[in-house]
């Protein structure tokens, strides 16, 4: 079971790479949600049958698989873009340094001080490298619609962080995590749209004006 | 059956109250339109202290004590609120003037005319909330939580005007001010903490360390409780505050946060058990500096509630005073002294959050009946708004301690403890009452410049003559605190009754003094003769202009049209003593002066401006603004950059892990 389990966890790793390497919005919306639907899925196959797990699963998926991707391409409508134009870092800059940041998670979960029965797993690798490409989304591009996108591969790696207290984690702290997400997102949407009407822009590099001076 | 049980028990009508209180606000934020919000907030005020006043009573005068502990999840600690006898005097002021705050608003602050009504009274409940659960939290954690929302909703309300630029730079410097407190009780509670082991209060006089360390608590404590106080030079974000918020508000801030304040400092000190003398002298002497410079800037102040504001540096500058001999007397195994510091620092708490609020609430009714703070441009008020200009005029006889009201009485104790120790062997502390009568004398100046400006003489403005009266909803709470204020300074013993029982549980000690040492009816005595020869006087001179009154041209003394321009006003009153204090207070002029053959307008514009203020802080900020320049280059304005410093400290973060 747990081979089928890294299977899905090296997918994960290969969609931070799409999302990384893509100018095109709508593909990034749909590869970020897929896998989110693939993360939903994990926590079924890892851990043993339970109403509390089902929940959680179900709950995921819903969201993140259909919500919030919905929300996000109605957003892109109405901004009427379709592509990241002019990234801080560009798309092969980003997919080199996305590489180092894997390779990178993989060292240092190989040294962190992991229980015995998670060690073999790659969840902590993936965890890290997904985190670190939210990250590096958040910091290369210019795109209001880009920056929400990061923020949610970001919450990705720290689902799968959690994936491995899915047992212990209280159904009120996974609920709330969500909730946060779900009123980022609509608190996103809502300054994109106003973004893009004031300005006729959504390059969030140009709100640079809004620091004290 | 157990919740009526529950409730016949006055403790937990207190919590309920205090919760209600929290709450008053809530349904305003829901309902859209009119004023019903801000009426079901003034209900929940008067239910509130309709339920607390009466058990805080109960509990104080029969000795109750109750003690609960809230279950939550957090680890630090139990989450213990107590009701001691100390609280529950600091209680009083708070239910007090929170309904009388917020009946006064219906008039006042209407949610026809005001916008910022609904966070207005939403905020406005909060804030006693969180008072009232500062006073009652026994665990350092939930007393910090209760701390920052008193805080934070204190600048939520302060801004309530934040369409003008002075009222969002008053609201800044308020919580910078207050943060930096914050930060001096940090370290308070973790010192506690390292102590003691525990987040939990410790009992009273337990802590029995080496003298450093208890002094470096009780140094923490004064910066951040004497910073919410209000004392000097920790004061300079007070004036602004008052001074901008709506004056309920200020009633309530002036009135009730700053005795919290005191309330901190009697409570930390109460947990050491051997306090050195320092302390004493210390207290002393920052609360006179307070007082008397507090006073002296005040009477050089043209804006009535910045004049109010920096009497309350006065106030409270006595009151210190009055804990410093208190722990003087102690320190010195002479509790007649403690006694007489200790109650009248109590008793003065209670007095000032009785005429403080009074007099706040009627600049308030001055400033909706004049539309401006400037006294320069009020005068004549009296005849427009008889009720005000009477109930103000007690307000000022009893904030300058002149009998027959509460003030009076207070300051005769702090009198008779500087006077008893003329005699000892070194007799330094007697020195205290000239300083203080100088301060009784400085705030007659003030507040006759205040009350005869504003009130006296002919209106300087039209909008000053088309003063109207205040509603009843306003007139009913100025008029119950007058009331107070006068039964407390013809009877002080209802009000020693209630500071006894604190008197008791901070200092033990004394028990064997615990009573007045001038027989309480003199002070009847004094006030009624007074208000007798009040009278008498006010029918002699009646019947004297009565007979002889004509009416025609005066003497113009060459002024052939006199106009209400030429009287008086506040500014030329208090220009000789404000020559005297220049040290501290400078009226600058700024002058367009009249030049060449076809001069343009001339102009002239005067404020008052503080030494401290003007002369060392601003100038220390701006070299520190100068010298901190390039920290401003971290701050870009590109969002990318700030998600790499996150990211820049993560990364580091997990190496200094590894």
């Amino acid at each position: 079971m747990n081979s089928l389990a890294d299977q899905l966890l090296v997918l994960c790793l290969l969609i931070n790479f799409a999302v990384l390497g893509t100018s095109r919005l709508a593909f990034s919306v749909r590869s970020v949600a897929v896998q989110g639907v693939l993360l939903g899925v994990l926590p079924a196959l890892v851990h043993p049958f339970s109403w509390h797990l089902a929940f959680i699963v179900v709950s995921i998926i819903l969201v993140k698989g259909g919500l919030i991707p919905v929300l996000i391409i109605r957003a892109i409508k109405k901004a009427e873009i379709e592509r990241e134009f002019s990234p801080f870092i560009g798309y092969i800059p980003s997919l080199v340094l996305g590489a180092l940041f894997t390779s990178l998670a993989f060292i240092f979960a190989a040294k962190l001080p992991l229980a015995p029965e998670h060690e073999g797993l790659l969840v902590v690798p993936a965890a890290a490298a997904t985190l670190m490409s939210g990250f590096l989304v958040l910091m290369g591009r210019r795109k209001a619609i880009s920056q929400v996108l990061g923020y949610l591969l970001m919450e990705n790696g720290i689902f799968l962080f959690g994936l491995l207290l899915a047992d212990a984690m209280p159904v009120m702290v996974e609920a709330g995590a969500l909730l946060d997400l779900l009123v980022g997102i609509f608190v996103m949407g809502i300054v994109i749209n106003h973004i893009s009407r004031e300005f006729s822009s959504i390059d969030t590099s140009r709100l640079s004006a809004l620091r004290e001076e | 059956m157990l919740f009526f049980d529950m409730m016949r028990d006055p403790a937990f009508l207190v919590l309920c109250a205090i919760v209600l209180a929290g709450c008053s606000g809530l349904p305003g934020l829901f309902l859209r339109h009119g004023t019903l919000g801000q009426r079901l907030a003034s209900v929940a005020a008067l239910t509130s202290s309709l339920l607390a006043l009466p058990s805080i009573l109960y509990l104080l005068l029969g000795g109750g004590e109750a003690s609960f502990t809230l279950n939550w999840n957090l680890p630090f600690g139990p989450c213990e609120v107590a009701l001691d006898p100390l609280s529950l005097f600091f209680l009083i002021p708070i239910f007090l003037i929170f309904p009388a705050g917020s009946l006064y608003a219906l008039g006042y602050w209407p949610a026809k005319s005001q916008a910022s009504e609904k966070s207005v009274t939403f905020f406005y409940g909060l804030l006693a909330c969180a008072m009232a659960m500062v006073v009652v939290a026994r665990n350092g954690f939930l007393f910090m939580m209760s701390w920052e929302v008193m805080a934070l909703s204190g600048y939520f309300l302060l801004v309530a005007e934040h369409g003008e630029k002075e009222v969002r730079s008053a609201g800044i410097v308020y919580l910078v001010a207050s943060h930096l407190g914050g930060a001096a009780l940090t370290a308070l509670f973790a010192s506690l903490f390292w102590i003691t082991g525990s987040f939990s209060f410790p009992a009273p006089h337990s802590l029995a360390v080496a003298g450093g360390v208890t002094s470096t608590l009780f140094l923490l404590a004064l910066a951040g409780f004497g910073s919410k106080a209000g004392m000097m030079p920790l004061h300079l974000w007070l004036p602004s505050a008052h001074a901008n918020a709506p004056s309920h508000v200020s009633a309530l801030l002036s009135g009730v946060m700053l005795k919290v304040g005191i309330y901190g400092l009697l409570r930390v000190i109460s947990f050491v058990s051997e306090r050195p003398l320092w302390w004493g002298a210390l207290l002393a002497s920052v609360g006179l500096t307070s007082a008397l410079a507090g006073i002296c800037v005040a009477s050089a102040q043209k804006d009535i509630k910045r004049l109010l504001a920096y009497s309350s540096i006065e106030n409270l500058g006595i009151i210190t005073t009055g804990i410093g001999l208190f722990l003087l007397g102690e320190g010195s195994g002479n509790p007649r002294l403690a006694f007489l510091g200790l109650a009248a620092a109590l008793f003065h708490v209670l007095n000032h959050a009785i005429f403080k609020p009074l007099l706040f609430f009627c600049a308030g009714s001055v400033m909706h009946a004049a539309g401006t703070r400037d006294l320069d441009r009020m005068g004549g008020l009296a005849r427009r708004l008889p009720f005000t200009a009477f109930f103000a005029l007690c307000g000022s006889i009893a904030i300058c301690g002149l009998p027959p009201f509460n003030g009076f009485a207070s300051e005769m104790l702090l009198y008779l403890g500087f006077f008893g120790e003329a005699r000892s062997a070194v007799p330094f502390v007697a020195l205290g009452a000239p300083v203080l009568a100088m301060v009784g004398g400085v705030a007659v100046i003030a507040f006759v410049k205040l009350y005869g400006i504003a009130f006296l003489g002919e209106p300087r403005t039209e909008a000053a003559a088309k003063g109207h009266e205040a509603p009843v909803t306003m007139l009913a709470p100025i008029g119950l605190l007058a009331a107070l204020s006068l039964l407390g300074g013809l009877f002080p013993p209802v009000f020693m009754a209630l500071v006894q029982p604190a008197l008791r549980a901070l200092a033990p000690d004394t028990g064997l003094v615990s009573a007045l040492p001038v027989p309480p009816v003199w002070f009847a005595v004094a006030g009624g003769s007074v208000i007798i020869l009040a009278a008498v006087l006010y029918l002699f001179l009646q019947g004297r202009v009565k007979g002889r009154q004509a009416s025609g041209p005066t003497w113009g003394c060459g002024y052939l049209r006199p106009s209400p321009r030429i009287q008086y006003t506040g500014s030329s009153f208090g220009a000789f003593f404000s020559s005297l204090s220049g040290a501290l207070i400078r009226t600058r002029l700024h002058v367009d002066p009249v030049t060449g053959l076809a001069p343009s307008a001339a102009r002239l514009s005067y404020a008052p401006e503080e030494t401290l203020l003007h002369r060392v802080v601003l100038p220390f900020l701006n070299i520190a603004g100068v010298a901190c320049a390039f920290l401003r280059r971290l701050q870009h304005g590109e969002v990318q950059i700030y998600i790499l410093y996150i990211f820049a400290t993560l990364m580091l973060l997990l190496l200094w892990v590894h």
